[in-house]
């Protein structure tokens, strides 16, 4: 499958994202090695073992309490906040693992992003939204935080909307328009991988539409998970799609294959809407 | 209209009468109070009582210019030293506190927080009063800090609570190690309810007397010093209401609608403080 190479043009090569890791496009972006996980004494995950593609639209589909959200708190390491929790397996991140001793939680989610299924904005100005991870991190002296601030909200499709007020507070926002400020807030770190929780579960259909044809957009630069329930969603934008059922991975594989021709019977009933 | 439909009005009328009538009933109290207050002390408020001293017994005139101070100084003492350490302790129990020490912490704060405030004077007295050879201002101050300190601690987790998880994930999940996360998002997000938390709290104090008796004891004198006796406007209420002069039972009144006034202040401001808080940011 070589979707992942077709989906960066050539031109794209000479953006600042690129210039870091120029030879990496072929290879997937996330590795995950018979992964499990336990919340105390119940175990969520069951070895799971896959691999999410660069510049492509990932979707995990499921019923809900089958561990998609689980799977992707385990990959920026949201979930070691829980007591109690424990893993076995590995998840590696560009070849390195996210939970060996050298890999810090913080700078972990400086290059995975992530977008909740509640829009969350902190109760501040749009642009410091937006400045809020650049500045923890460093990434830009302040008096480049315009410009920084500005290429993130029009990645996120929000630039022409909030360009005249950017010092209105954040909450003022409508749903739609919040959830693309968390996106541009997320996307202005520069993460590698955008893990997205049913970000349109709060949204109207109109709001999810922007975000749909967002993500088609996005995937051009960045590796994007999405947790999602609506099956239609899962076939509208992603490349490749993973179904969950009960902790278990049970297929994985290209979207258009996945949804027309499922080699699992469940995938099957699932996906006709014989349960879930 | 049927029976049933008939019934469900006249019970819903029934009982939102009497909820009116109780809510009545509890402002009523807080109008007697103020109006009796005003009735009687308003009239001997002048610029004299603010900025004069007590003149010695049997003269009329002079103020309590020495007790507003006092009250100023021990209050503003014990705010310096209980709200940083009741805050702290707050936000350590709502961040921090889900094992067996928070439970322990929440657990002292919730006896001390039932503890008569004359309990804290004695245990003052006990451990400042007496090994300092003296009463001062300062043991004052603490005891009233110490009144305050698991006020300040319950209210504050209490606010820090109410942040809603989706906003310590999302800095979190931006890269915020834990401890920012809790002083620069939740804290932050919280500080409207922790602010009022606290201005509650100092007016609260501001009205100890029992404490003071055993620790500023009192003072007929204007002092800033605080290694020595101070004079408080409840101590000022206490001595003058209790006394035999007519002319010290118009000062009591006074002190207590001057007190009352600062308390009213305190609250007014708390409730400008929220209302600026949520223009700004909500």
């Amino acid at each position: 499958m070589t979707a992942a190479v077709e989906l960066v043009p050539q031109e794209a090569a000479s953006t600042p994202r690129l210039v870091h890791h120029p030879t990496r496009t072929a290879t997937p972006v996330i590795d995950v090695r018979s992964y499990a996980f336990w919340y105390g004494g119940t175990q969520a995950l069951f070895d799971l073992t896959f691999t999410i593609p660069r510049r492509a639209v990932t979707a995990l589909i499921g019923p809900s309490g089958c561990g998609k959200s689980t799977f992707l708190r385990s990959v920026n390491r949201l979930n070691e906040l829980i007591p109690g929790t424990r893993h076995t397996g590995d998840i590696l991140l560009e070849g390195v693992s996210v939970f060996s001793r050298g890999m810090d939680a913080v700078a972990l989610r400086r290059e995975v992003g992530m977008v909740f299924q509640q829009p969350n904005p902190f109760p501040k100005s749009i642009f410091d939204n937006v400045a809020y991870g650049p500045r923890l991190n460093a990434l830009a002296p302040e008096r480049d935080m315009p410009e920084r601030v500005e290429r993130a909200l029009r990645q996120a499709a929000l630039w022409d909307e909030v360009k005249d007020r950017l010092e209105a507070p954040g909450t003022s926002l409508s749903g739609g328009q919040q959830q693309r400020l968390c996106i541009a807030r997320a996307l202005a770190n520069e993460p590698e991988v955008l893990l997205m929780d049913e970000p349109c579960s709060a949204l109207d259909p109109a709001a999810t539409q922007r975000i749909e044809e967002l993500l088609v957009e996005l995937k051009q630069s960045y590796s994007i998970v999405i947790v999602t329930h609506n099956m239609q969603q899962a076939s509208r934008v992603s490349d490749f799609t993973g179904f969950f059922y009960l902790g278990h991975l049970i297929e994985f594989g290209d979207t258009k294959q996945l949804f027309t021709r499922p080699t699992d019977e469940r995938t099957e009933a699932y996906i006709t809407g014989r349960f879930g | 209209m049927s029976g049933r439909s008939l019934r469900r009005h006249v019970t819903s009328g029934l009982m939102t009468g009497l909820v009116a009538a109780l809510s009545f009933t509890a402002v009523l109290a807080l109008v007697l109070i103020l109006g009796d207050l005003i009735a009687k002390g308003a009239s001997s408020l002048n610029w004299d009582f603010f900025t004069k001293n007590p003149v010695p017994t049997g003269q009329t005139g002079g103020g309590v210019a020495n007790a507003i101070v006092g009250t100023g100084v021990i209050v503003g003492l014990a705010a310096l030293f209980g709200l940083p350490v009741g805050v702290g302790t707050g936000l350590y129990l709502a961040e921090y506190g889900s094992g067996r020490l928070g439970w322990v912490v929440r657990f002292v704060a919730d006896v001390l927080n039932g503890t008569p405030s004359i309990v804290i004077g004695i245990f003052a007295w006990t451990w400042l009063v007496r090994p300092m050879k003296g009463y001062s201002a300062l043991a004052g101050s603490a005891a009233l800090a110490a009144l305050m300190v698991p006020m300040i601690a319950r209210t504050t987790e209490e606010m820090v609570r109410l942040v809603p998880h989706s906003l310590r994930e999302a800095a979190l999940a931006l890269g915020y190690p834990r401890w920012r996360t809790s002083l620069r998002v939740v804290a932050r997000t919280a500080l409207a309810g922790i602010v009022t938390g606290c201005l509650v709290g100092v007016a609260r104090i501001a009205g100890e007397t029992a404490p003071l008796i055993f620790t500023a004891l009192g003072n007929q004198n204007f002092t800033t010093n605080i290694t020595q006796p101070m004079q408080t406007l409840p101590h000022q209420i206490y001595e003058y209401a209790t006394g035999p002069f007519e002319e010290w039972h118009r000062l009591a009144w006074a002190s207590a609608l001057v007190l009352m006034g600062l308390v009213l202040l305190l609250g007014v401001t708390a409730r400008w403080a929220i209302r600026q808080r949520h223009g700004a940011a909500r």
